[in-house]
C-alpha cells in the first residue's frame, strides 16, 4: 500500500495505511478503521463494522413477542430500558392496548433515567479521551447510583428487561422511589461539578470545538437523528413530534446547537441531562396525583396474570398458559414505532402475520445509521480528533451491528 | 500503621533472617498478585467490565491495576461478550500474541457457550478457538461475578506447577487448538 | 397528527403518478402503498423534492422476504417529512432470480449502508451503489441469511448431537 501518491505528476508525500481496531482500546467497541494517513493527518478511511453481528432480526423470527424483550436489551446495553420500553409500545401499538397514566409516567421516569446513564458515560468517555479521567469518575459513580435504582425494580443492573407488554412487571418499591428521588436531588449538583471541569476549560474546549462540524443538511443527508442531529441545529425529537407514553403531558426544553462539532454535542447532551433530570421531577409530581398500585394495563390476554391466581383460578391459568407459550390473538399487520433512544430514533418495524413470532422485525438503529459518516467526516482530521469524534458520536457496538 | 495489606506468604521453613520455601511457591504468590489484565470488551458484559474497573468495585485492589491494551504485556485474557465468527480470528490473533505463561477468563454467557445467541454468525464459545481458564456466567455477570472469577485464576496461578508450560499435556492442549 | 393529511399525500402522488401507485393502505396511521422497481427512484425524488411535501428524511430502507409469492423479494423505505411531520412507506417487490432496484443513493448518502444492509441479508442488488459489499456479515457468506429459506442456527455445528445429550 505504500506506494508514493502522483498527482499531477508529481509525487506527493507517502501515505501509510494505519488499521485502527477492532480492539483498539481508543474506539470504546469492536470498530475497525482502516485509515490512509499523511503523517498525523488522515487522507482517507474505510470502516469495517460487523464484529458483533448476532443476527438480532433473525432469532426475533423464531421468539414470541413476549422474548424479544432480552434481545433489545443488548442492543444499546448503556441505556437498556428505552429499548425494553419502544418494543413493549411496538407491541401494544399493534394490539391496540392503552396503558394507564402512572404506567406511562412511570416508564418515562425509566427512559429518562437511562437516558441519563447514557449521556453521562458519553461525556465522561469524552472527557476521557481528551485526557481528562476525572470527569469519568464523578459521573460514573452516579451510573452505579442508577444501576441501584434499576437493581430495585427488577434486579438486573445493565441488561435490564425491565416491564412487560402491557405494563409492569410488578409496582416500584418504596426504596426504589425513595431512591429515585434522592438520585434527582443529588445529580445536579454533580453533573455541575463535572460541568465547572470542561465547559470553560481552555484544553477542551481546544480539543472540541471545531472538530467534526457538520452542518445540518449534511447531516440530514446522511439520516443523522438524536442529540448530534440537534448539535447541528434541527430540533427534531420523536419525544416532541410524535409524543409516546405521555411525553406530550410534560414541560421541557430541546436543546440544540448551532455548528454541529464535538463541543456542540456535548453541550447538547449536558443539557439534555438537566432536562430528563426535569421530567423526572415532574412525572413524580404527576405520579403523586394518580391512584396507587396501577402498574399494568388491565389486558388479560396479553400480560401475564399473577401466580397465585394461576394456581386458583381456571381463566388465569388459561391465558397464563396461551401467554407462555405465545398463542394470543395478533392482528395481521405491520407497524413501525419509534421511540427517541438516547442516540436517536430508534424504530422498530414490525410485520406481523398473526402467528406466535413476528414474521419480520426490522431495528431502525440510530447507531448503525450515525456511524457511517464516521468515515468520510474524518477525511482531513487529525487521529487524535478523529477518536474524539467518534466517542462524541456514541457509537455502540452491539446497536451498530445488532 | 497503614492499612496496606501484605499478601500472605506461602508455608515454608522461617528462622532468623532466613525463609525458606519452594521456588514454584514464590514465583506463584508474585504472578497471581500482579496479572495485568487485557480487556477484551466486545459488548455488555464489556459495561459491566468498566464498572469493575472502576471506583466502585476496583479491580485494582488485586493487583490488577494495569490494563494492558498490549497484548504483550498482558497475562490474562479477559474476553467480555459475543464473539461472532468475524471477530474469531482477531481473538485468536491476540490470543497468540500474549506472551507465555498466558491465561484467559471467559466472562459471560456469551464468551462461555454463544448465550441466548444460537445463531449462524455467532461463536458457541470461546473455547472452540482458544483454551479458557475460567469460565464466569451471568448475562451480564455482576461486578463481584467477575471479581470471582479473577480471584478463581488467581488460585490457579498461584498453585500452577513451574513446569506446566513445559510438559506434553500443555503442548497436546494448544495443538488441539492448532496453536504451535 | 401532521399538518397535511395522509390523504393529501395520497392525491398528491396519484395525480402524479396514476396506476404506478398501487394497494395504499394506512395501518396504524401510516400511508403505505406499493410501486414498481422501475419508477421507485422518480417517485422517491417526487417526494423529496416536492415543495409542499418535503419527505426530506429517509428514515430507514429495509428488506422482507415472502417465499411463496410471486414477486418474493420486497425492500420497504419509510420516509419523513420533517415539516409536515408525517411518515410514509413504500414497498416495492421483486423476483427471486436477481432480485435488482436502483439505488437512492443519489438521493440520500445515508442509503448507502441501508442498501448495503440490505443486499447483505437479501442480496438485492441496488443499481447504482457506489460500493455494495457484505456489511455485517463476513465477507466469503455466500448465503442470504435473512431470506426465510435459511435455518437460524449454524447448520454445521455439532456440539448439539444427541450424543451429547445421553440420548
Amino acid at each position: 500500500m505504500n506506494q508514493p501518491v502522483i498527482i499531477n505528476n508529481q509525487e506527493r508525500k507517502e501515505t501509510t495505511t494505519l488499521n485502527l481496531g477492532p480492539t483498539h482500546p481508543a474506539t470504546h467497541g469492536v470498530f475497525q478503521n482502516v485509515l490512509e494517513m499523511d503523517g498525523e493527518r488522515i487522507v482517507s478511511g474505510v470502516s469495517t463494522i460487523g464484529y458483533i453481528h448476532r443476527a438480532f432480526e433473525k432469532i426475533s423470527e423464531h421468539r414470541p413477542f413476549y422474548q424479544i424483550t432480552p434481545l433489545t436489551d443488548r442492543m444499546n446495553y448503556c441505556s437498556s430500558p428505552i429499548n425494553n420500553m419502544g418494543w413493549h409500545m411496538t407491541v401494544e401499538k399493534m394490539l391496540g392496548v392503552v396503558t394507564p397514566k402512572r404506567v406511562d409516567y412511570m416508564r418515562v421516569i425509566i427512559m429518562e433515567l437511562a437516558r441519563i446513564s447514557d449521556h453521562l458515560i458519553c461525556n465522561g468517555i469524552l472527557g476521557v479521551d481528551a485526557g481528562a479521567y476525572s470527569g469519568f469518575l464523578y459521573l460514573m459513580e452516579k451510573r452505579e447510583h442508577i444501576y441501584e435504582i434499576y437493581e430495585e425494580i427488577c434486579g438486573a443492573r445493565l441488561t435490564t428487561n425491565i416491564g412487560r407488554i402491557g405494563g409492569f412487571e410488578r409496582d416500584f418499591n418504596d426504596i426504589a422511589w425513595a431512591k429515585i428521588k434522592k438520585f434527582v436531588k443529588e445529580y445536579p449538583p454533580v453533573l455541575k461539578e463535572f460541568e465547572e471541569l470542561f465547559t470553560r476549560n481552555r484544553i477542551f474546549i481546544d480539543r472540541t470545538a471545531g472538530v467534526g462540524a457538520v452542518d445540518a443538511e449534511t447531516a440530514l443527508n446522511y439520516s443523522w437523528t438524536g442529540p448530534i442531529l440537534r448539535a447541528c441545529g434541527v430540533d427534531y425529537d420523536v419525544r416532541v413530534n410524535e409524543p409516546y407514553s405521555s411525553y406530550e403531558d410534560f414541560d421541557f426544553d430541546i436543546p440544540v446547537g448551532t455548528t454541529g462539532d464535538v463541543y456542540d454535542r456535548y453541550m447538547v447532551r449536558n443539557e439534555e441531562m438537566y432536562q430528563s433530570i426535569r421530567i423526572i421531577e415532574q412525572a413524580l409530581e404527576k405520579l403523586e396525583k394518580e391512584e396507587k398500585g396501577v402498574f399494568h394495563a388491565d389486558v388479560p390476554e396479553i400480560y401475564l396474570p399473577p401466580k397465585e391466581e394461576v394456581y386458583n383460578n381456571m381463566e388465569a391459568l388459561i391465558y397464563h398458559f396461551k401467554i407462555v407459550m405465545g398463542e394470543i390473538d395478533t392482528p395481521k399487520t405491520e407497524v413501525y414505532h419509534c421511540v427517541e433512544g438516547a442516540n436517536g430514533e430508534l424504530g422498530f418495524y414490525l410485520v406481523n402475520d398473526g402467528g406466535r413470532a413476528p414474521y419480520r422485525l426490522h431495528f431502525r438503529r440510530p447507531s448503525f445509521i450515525n456511524y457511517q459518516m464516521y468515515a468520510p467526516m474524518s477525511r482531513g482530521m487529525l487521529l487524535s480528533d478523529a477518536i474524539i469524534n467518534m466517542s462524541s458520536l456514541n457509537v455502540i457496538a452491539g446497536e451498530l451491528d445488532a | 500503621m497503614s492499612d496496606i495489606k501484605l499478601a500472605e506468604a506461602p508455608a515454608g521453613i522461617e528462622g532468623s533472617g532466613f525463609f525458606a520455601t519452594s521456588f514454584d511457591k514464590v514465583v506463584g504468590l508474585a504472578r497471581a498478585n500482579s496479572l495485568w489484565p487485557l480487556p477484551f470488551a466486545t459488548s455488555c458484559c464489556g459495561i459491566e467490565f468498566m464498572a469493575t474497573m472502576g471506583a466502585h468495585y476496583d479491580l485494582a485492589r488485586f493487583g490488577s491495576e494495569r490494563p494492558s491494551f498490549s497484548p504483550r504485556q498482558a497475562d490474562m485474557l479477559l474476553v467480555m461478550g459475543t464473539i461472532a465468527k468475524k471477530m474469531t480470528p482477531v481473538l485468536r490473533q491476540v490470543y497468540l500474541q500474549m506472551a507465555e505463561p498466558r491465561w484467559v477468563i471467559a466472562v459471560g454467557a456469551c464468551a462461555t457457550s454463544g448465550g441466548i445467541f444460537d445463531t449462524y454468525s455467532v461463536l458457541q464459545g470461546i473455547d472452540e478457538v482458544i483454551p479458557v481458564d475460567v469460565y464466569v456466567p451471568g448475562c451480564p455477570p455482576r461486578p463481584e461475578a467477575i471479581l470471582n472469577g479473577v480471584l478463581k485464576l488467581q488460585d490457579l496461578v498461584r498453585n500452577e506447577p513451574m513446569r506446566r508450560r513445559n510438559l506434553p499435556e500443555y503442548k497436546e492442549l494448544l495443538n488441539k487448538y492448532g496453536i504451535q | 397528527m401532521g399538518k397535511i393529511s395522509n390523504q393529501a399525500v395520497l392525491e398528491k402522488l396519484s395525480a402524479k403518478f396514476g396506476s404506478k401507485i398501487s394497494l395504499s393502505s394506512e395501518p396504524h396511521g401510516l400511508l403505505t402503498f406499493e410501486a414498481g422497481r422501475e419508477d421507485i427512484l422518480e417517485i422517491l425524488r417526487f417526494l423529496k423534492e416536492d415543495k409542499e411535501l418535503n419527505f426530506n428524511f429517509l428514515t430507514d430502507i429495509t428488506g422482507i422476504h415472502y417465499p411463496e409469492k410471486e414477486l418474493p423479494i420486497g425492500v420497504i423505505y419509510h420516509l419523513h417529512s420533517f415539516r409536515n411531520n408525517v411518515r410514509v412507506r413504500i414497498k416495492v417487490f421483486l423476483e427471486d432470480a436477481n432480485p435488482s432496484i436502483p439505488s437512492a443513493t443519489p438521493l440520500w448518502e445515508g442509503a448507502n449502508w441501508m442498501e448495503r444492509e440490505t443486499y447483505d441479508f437479501f442480496g438485492v442488488n441496488f443499481e447504482g451503489h457506489p460500493d455494495l459489499r457484505r456489511i455485517l456479515n463476513v465477507d466469503d457468506m455466500t448465503v442470504f441469511p435473512m431470506r426465510k429459506e435459511y435455518p437460524l442456527e449454524d447448520p454445521n455445528r455439532v456440539d448439539k448431537k444427541d450424543f451429547f445429550f445421553g440420548r
